[in-house]
C-alpha cells in the first residue's frame, strides 16, 4: 500500500493508504483529525474546507495522492499555529460576535474567511466589501451568513493590526 | 441588533404566569455531594403533586379537554405532567455546578439558556456550570421529546427550583458551619458571605449540604425583578468548541472498532432492494469488509468513508418499485386542490367584492448540514446507541423492540446534532445503525451521504393554501383559509404525545395528530368578521418521507394570510401597515408591528421595482413582525449564479437587502440567543419565499446537492438586519427555535409582490421556472467526489 506523506499543521505525517482516498478521510478516518467537517463530499458546501499552502481548499474533493511531501494542509486545529497564538484572531472575532449556533459549518467558514482576507491583504486590498463576502459559498444551513458577515469584517482589521 | 429595553419591569409580580414570590416545591436528594431536583412539567407550587416521594407514583392530574388547551405548547408541557420525573442539579467538591439536560442541543442554544437559569438560580458564574445531555431516560416518558420550540416553556420553572434550591441548602450548610443565622448570610459568585466577613465557597459546602436521605424541600424563588443573568445578552457556552473544532458531534465521537458505513438506496422513494449482483466483488474492493443487505438499502463497511462512498457507486443493484414512482409535482399539485375543503360562507349581498386566491407551497427538505449519523454497537444482551436524537427514549423503545431485548438493556446517548430542524425527530439513521450491527456483528459509524439527505431523507409536504375573503362597504365580512396537505408523518415525537394525551378520547387516529397540531397553532389575528382555517390531507402519512421543517404549518399559512392581507387593504385602497394596526386584534402583536413599522421607517421613498413588506406572526406564547426590503431590479435579479457557484446555471433572484424584526417571546432567558434563533428563521424565511425547494419527478426528488437546492446562501443576505427583543411582557419564556421563519417568510412575499406589481401564488417564487442544474443520476445513489488539484 503506498505510502503517503505531508505537511499536516506544521508536522511531517506520513500514512499508509490508496492514492484515491479523498484527503478529508484520511484526516478524519485515519489520523483522526476531525476538525473539517464533512457536509457533502462534492465541493459544495465548504464545510471541510483547510487550508493548502495557504489557499483556501476543500479535502473532500483532493485525491490524497495528489499532495506532495512538502504540501501544508492546515486544518482548523492548526489555524492558531499560524499566528503563533492560541486562537486567531479570526476566531477571537468569532467569539465576539458569537456567531456559531450548531456550530458544525463553523470550522470551514473560518478557514475560508481566513484564506479571503489573507488573499485580499496579498492584493494590498484592507476593506472587505459586500461583494467579498457575497462570494463566500459556504453554507450554514442554522443561517447565522449574518453573523459570519459582521466576524470577517472584525477579524480582518485584527489580522492588519 | 438591539435589546429594546434593558431595564425591566418586575413582570413577574402580580402578572398572569409570571414567577411570584410563591414557594416551588422540589427534593434534596440523598448522594455524597449536594443534590437537588424538580419535577418537569408539574405545578411545582402545589405540594401534594410536586413533593411526592420520587420512584412512587405520584396522583394523576385530570387530563384537560382539547378545547382547554391554548396552543401546541401547552400540549407538549403537559404531556410531560402525569409521568415526569426529576431532573437534577449536582454541586460539586471543586464548587462547579452539573447538570444533565433531558433534551437534544443542535444549535438552538438550549444549553447556554439551562446555564443561565441555573446561574441566576444559585448565584454561581456561567462558567462554572457544566450542562451536558442526558442519554435517553425512559423513565421521563414524554419527557424528552425536543421538538415545537418548547424546550424553555418546558424546563424553565423546573431548573430555576432545582438551582434555587441547591442554594438555599449552602446557605443552610453555612450557616451551621459559620454558627450564623441563614439571614446574615448572602451569596454572590459561588461564594457564601456573612455579615461577620466569613467567606466560604459552594465547593467547600457541596459535601456539607449532601443529604443521607430523600426528602422534599420548598423554596421561595426570587422576584424576576432581582434577575442578574436572566433577559442579560450572553454568548453561548460551546462557542470556544465550535470555533477551534473540538466540538464533538456523533462522527467525533470514538467508538473502539466502529467502522465506516454507508447505505446505497433505491432510485425512487420507498424503492426495496430484489437482489445484489456483485456484493462478493464489492466486498473486496479496497478497505471494504462487508456488504449486507437490510431493509431500507445494503450497506457496506469500510475502512474510510471514502472507501465506503466507492463501494455504493461499485454495487450493482436490481431495485424493486418505489411508493409513488407514477407520481410528479403536477399530479400532487393536481390532487391537492382536488382534495381542498369548500369554504364555508353563505351567499353574500351582491355588491360584495371577493378575493379569492389558491397557494402552492413546495416540498422542503428538512436536511441539517450534519447529516444523518449514529453510530450503534449491538451485542448479544445490550445495545448502545449514540445519536443527536429528538427523540431518544422512542429511540430507545424501538431499538428494543427490534432487537427483543428489555428497553433497560438499550442505552442511547444524546451526541450534540449540527443542526435537526425536525429531521432528528425521527430514528431513521439509530434504526439503520442497529441493523446493520446486528447483521456485520460489530459496531459501526453509519453517515448519510449528502445526495441521500435530498433524496431520501425527509420533507415538509407540498400544499395548497387556499384563501378567500369578502368586503362589503369597508368593512372585511370573512376570511377563510383552506389548507390542503400531502400528509406529515407526526408519528415519531408529536404523534406519541398526541396519542398518549389522547387515549382517553375516542377515534384517534392519523388525522387528529395533524388536526391538533394545526388547530393549535395557526390563527388569524385580525377582526375580520367570519373566520375559518381548515386542514385536509392526501395520501397515507409514509407514502413520502414527511417531517416538520424548522416550524410546522404556518411559515406556508402565514404567507397565504399575509399576502391576502395585503391584498384586501389595496382593495380598500389603505396602507398595509395602517390597515394591520386598524385590523389586529392583539395588543401584542400590534406592538411588535408597530415597532418594525418605526425602526425600519415603513413608508419611507422607494426606488423603482424596490419595495418594503410587512407582516404578523404570533406563536409559541410569543409574537413577532417583520418589515423587509426587496430589490428586483434587473440588475441584482439576473445575476448569474456562476460569479458565485460554477457549474451552475441561471440568476440569484432578488436580494431582500433589509429586515427589521421584533420578537416578544414573554421572557427572553437570552436575548442574544433569541437574536440568533430569529437571524436562522429569517434565513429560511428568505430562502422559502425564493429560491429553496424540492423537484419531484416520477416518485424521485431531482435535487442532490446544495448547489441544487438553494438554501440561503450569502449572496441572498440582508446588507442591514435589525433584530428587536421586546422587554418581558407575559413574565414567562416562549418557544424560539422555529418563530422566525413564518413572518419573514410571509413579509418577503409581501415586499416582492409589491415591487413587482404581481402576487405571487407559488412558493419558492423560482420553483415553477427551468431547472437551475442538471440532476444527478439515480443509479448509482451517490455521485463521485471530484478529483481536483491541491492549491500549488
Ligand atoms: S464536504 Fe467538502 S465541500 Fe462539502
Ligand atoms: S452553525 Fe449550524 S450549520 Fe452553520
Amino acid at each position: 500500500m503506498p505510502n503517503q506523506t505531508f505537511i499536516l499543521n506544521g508536522q511531517q505525517v506520513n500514512v499508509d493508504c490508496d492514492d484515491d482516498i479523498r484527503l478529508l478521510w484520511v484526516l478524519r478516518d485515519l489520523l483522526g483529525v476531525t476538525g473539517p467537517k464533512y457536509g457533502c463530499g462534492l465541493n459544495v458546501c465548504k464545510a471541510c474546507t483547510s487550508h493548502c499552502n495557504g489557499q483556501a481548499f476543500n479535502p473532500c474533493s483532493v485525491e490524497v495522492g495528489n499532495l506532495q511531501p512538502t504540501d501544508e494542509i492546515t486544518t482548523i486545529e492548526g489555524l492558531p499555529a499560524t499566528v503563533g497564538k492560541a486562537l486567531h484572531p479570526m476566531q477571537e472575532a468569532w467569539l465576539k460576535v458569537d456567531v456559531p449556533q450548531c456550530g458544525y459549518c463553523q470550522p470551514g467558514q473560518i478557514m475560508t474567511a481566513v484564506a479571503l482576507v489573507n488573499q485580499l491583504l496579498a492584493a494590498g486590498i484592507s476593506t472587505i466589501t459586500d461583494a467579498d463576502l457575497d462570494s463566500i459559498a459556504n453554507v450554514c444551513r442554522c443561517g447565522t451568513y449574518y453573523r459570519i458577515r459582521e466576524a470577517i469584517r472584525d477579524g480582518a482589521k485584527a489580522m492588519q493590526s | 441588533m438591539s435589546v429594546d429595553d434593558r431595564a425591566r419591569p418586575d413582570v413577574g409580580m402580580g402578572q398572569p404566569g409570571g414567577i411570584t414570590r410563591r414557594r416551588f416545591f422540589g427534593y434534596l436528594i440523598a448522594a455524597p455531594t449536594l443534590v437537588t431536583a424538580a419535577r418537569l412539567g408539574i405545578d411545582l407550587t402545589d405540594p401534594s403533586s410536586a413533593a411526592a416521594q420520587p420512584g412512587l407514583p405520584s396522583a394523576l392530574p385530570s387530563l384537560p379537554s382539547p378545547s382547554d388547551l391554548v396552543d401546541l405548547n401547552d400540549i407538549l408541557t403537559y404531556a410531560a405532567d402525569p409521568t415526569a420525573n426529576l431532573i437534577a442539579v449536582i454541586i460539586n467538591p471543586n464548587g462547579t455546578a452539573s447538570f444533565a439536560l433531558p433534551r437534544d442541543e443542535s444549535g438552538q442554544g438550549i444549553t447556554t439558556s439551562s446555564a443561565m437559569l441555573i446561574a441566576e438560580g444559585l448565584d454561581l458564574p456561567l462558567s462554572k456550570i457544566n450542562i451536558s445531555l442526558a442519554a435517553a431516560r425512559p423513565e421521563l416518558l414524554f419527557n424528552q421529546f425536543t421538538g415545537g420550540s418548547n424546550t424553555t416553556i418546558a424546563t424553565y420553572t423546573p431548573i430555576l427550583v432545582a438551582a434555587a434550591l441547591a442554594r438555599q441548602a449552602l446557605l443552610e450548610a453555612a450557616a451551621i458551619e459559620l454558627g450564623e443565622e441563614v439571614t446574615d448570610l448572602t451569596t454572590s459568585a459561588g461564594f457564601v458571605y456573612s455579615s461577620s466577613g466569613a467567606k466560604l465557597s459552594y465547593g467547600s459546602l457541596a459535601t456539607k449540604a449532601a443529604v443521607m436521605t430523600t426528602s422534599a424541600a420548598s423554596v421561595t424563588l426570587k422576584p424576576s425583578s432581582d434577575y442578574t443573568i436572566i433577559g442579560t445578552p450572553q454568548k453561548r457556552i460551546d462557542a470556544l468548541a465550535a470555533v477551534t473544532g473540538t466540538k464533538q458531534y456523533t462522527l467525533d465521537v470514538v467508538v473502539p472498532g466502529a467502522m465506516p458505513t454507508m447505505i446505497c438506496r433505491a432510485p425512487t422513494i420507498n424503492g426495496t432492494v430484489v437482489s445484489v449482483q456483485n456484493a462478493a466483488a464489492v466486498q473486496a474492493m479496497p478497505g471494504i469488509t462487508n456488504v449486507v443487505t437490510i431493509s431500507t438499502g445494503v450497506a457496506v463497511v469500510g475502512q474510510t468513508f471514502g472507501q465506503c462512498i466507492d463501494a455504493v457507486i461499485a454495487l450493482d443493484v436490481t431495485w424493486g418499485p418505489g411508493s409513488v414512482d407514477d407520481l410528479s409535482d403536477a399530479d400532487v399539485q393536481a390532487a391537492l386542490v382536488a382534495a381542498e375543503l369548500p369554504f364555508t360562507v353563505p351567499t353574500l349581498p351582491i355588491l360584495a367584492q371577493t378575493i379569492d386566491v389558491d397557494f402552492t407551497f413546495w416540498w422542503k427538505c428538512n436536511s441539517a448540514l450534519e447529516p444523518q449519523t449514529a453510530i450503534a454497537d449491538v451485542q448479544s444482551d445490550s445495545c448502545q446507541i449514540w445519536s443527536s436524537m429528538q427523540t431518544p427514549i422512542l429511540v430507545a423503545e424501538s431499538v428494543a423492540a427490534y432487537l427483543g431485548l428489555p428497553v433497560d438493556a438499550v442505552t442511547c446517548n444524546v451526541t450534540e446534532g449540527g443542526g435537526a430542524f425536525g429531521r432528528r425527530m425521527f430514528n431513521n439513521a439509530p434504526m439503520e445503525a442497529v441493523e446493520i450491527s446486528q447483521a456485520v456483528g460489530m459496531p459501526v459509524k453509519l453517515m448519510w451521504h449528502r445526495t441521500d439527505e435530498f433524496r431520501y431523507g425527509r420533507v415538509h409536504p407540498a400544499c395548497t393554501d387556499h384563501v378567500q375573503a369578502n368586503l362589503l362597504l369597508g368593512e372585511v365580512l370573512s376570511f377563510e383559509q383552506r389548507h390542503t396537505g400531502v400528509s406529515t408523518d407526526y408519528t415519531q415525537g408529536f404523534g406519541e404525545i398526541l396519542t398518549s394525551l389522547a387515549a382517553q378520547l375516542p377515534d384517534q387516529n392519523f388525522l387528529e395528530y395533524s388536526n391538533t397540531i394545526f388547530e393549535t397553532t395557526v390563527n388569524i389575528p385580525y377582526n375580520f368578521g367570519i373566520t375559518s382555517q381548515l386542514l385536509a390531507e392526501i395520501y397515507d402519512y409514509d407514502t413520502f418521507h414527511s417531517g416538520s421543517v424548522r416550524n410546522l404549518y404556518n411559515p406556508d399559512v402565514v404567507c397565504a394570510r399575509e399576502l391576502i392581507v395585503d391584498q384586501i387593504a389595496n382593495a380598500m385602497n389603505i396602507d398595509p401597515y395602517t390597515f394591520r394596526s386598524q385590523y389586529l386584534n392583539d395588543s401584542r402583536a400590534l406592538a411588535v408591528l408597530d415597532k418594525v413599522a418605526t425602526v425600519g421607517k415603513w413608508g419611507r421613498k422607494m426606488k423603482p421595482h424596490t419595495a418594503q413588506g410587512i407582516a404578523v406572526h404570533s406563536e409559541y406564547h410569543g409574537r413577532v413582525a417583520a418589515l423587509v426590503e426587496i430589490d428586483c431590479t434587473p440588475t441584482t435579479t439576473n445575476r448569474p449564479l456562476y460569479s458565485y457557484i460554477p457549474d451552475v446555471t441561471g440568476t440569484t433572484g432578488p436580494r431582500v437587502t433589509k429586515v427589521v424584526f421584533a420578537v416578544d417571546v414573554g421572557l427572553a432567558i437570552n436575548p442574544l440567543g433569541l437574536q440568533a434563533q430569529m437571524m436562522g428563521g429569517i434565513m429560511d424565511g428568505i430562502g422559502e419565499a425564493l429560491t429553496t425547494s424540492l423537484h419531484l419527478q416520477d416518485g424521485a426528488w431531482l435535487e442532490g446537492s446544495w448547489d441544487n437546492y438553494f438554501y440561503t446562501r450569502q449572496w441572498d443576505v440582508p446588507f442591514e438586519l435589525d433584530i428587536i427583543v421586546m422587554p418581558p411582557t407575559t413574565g414567562d419564556p416562549g418557544g424560539a427555535g422555529e418563530f422566525g421563519v413564518a413572518a419573514s417568510k410571509a413579509a418577503v412575499a409581501c415586499a416582492y409582490a409589491r415591487a413587482t406589481g404581481t402576487l405571487p401564488t407559488s412558493f419558492p417564487i423560482n420553483h415553477n421556472e427551468p431547472l437551475q442544474f442538471t440532476p444527478f443520476p439515480y443509479v448509482p445513489p451517490i455521485p463521485q467526489s471530484p478529483d481536483l488539484q491541491p492549491p500549488a
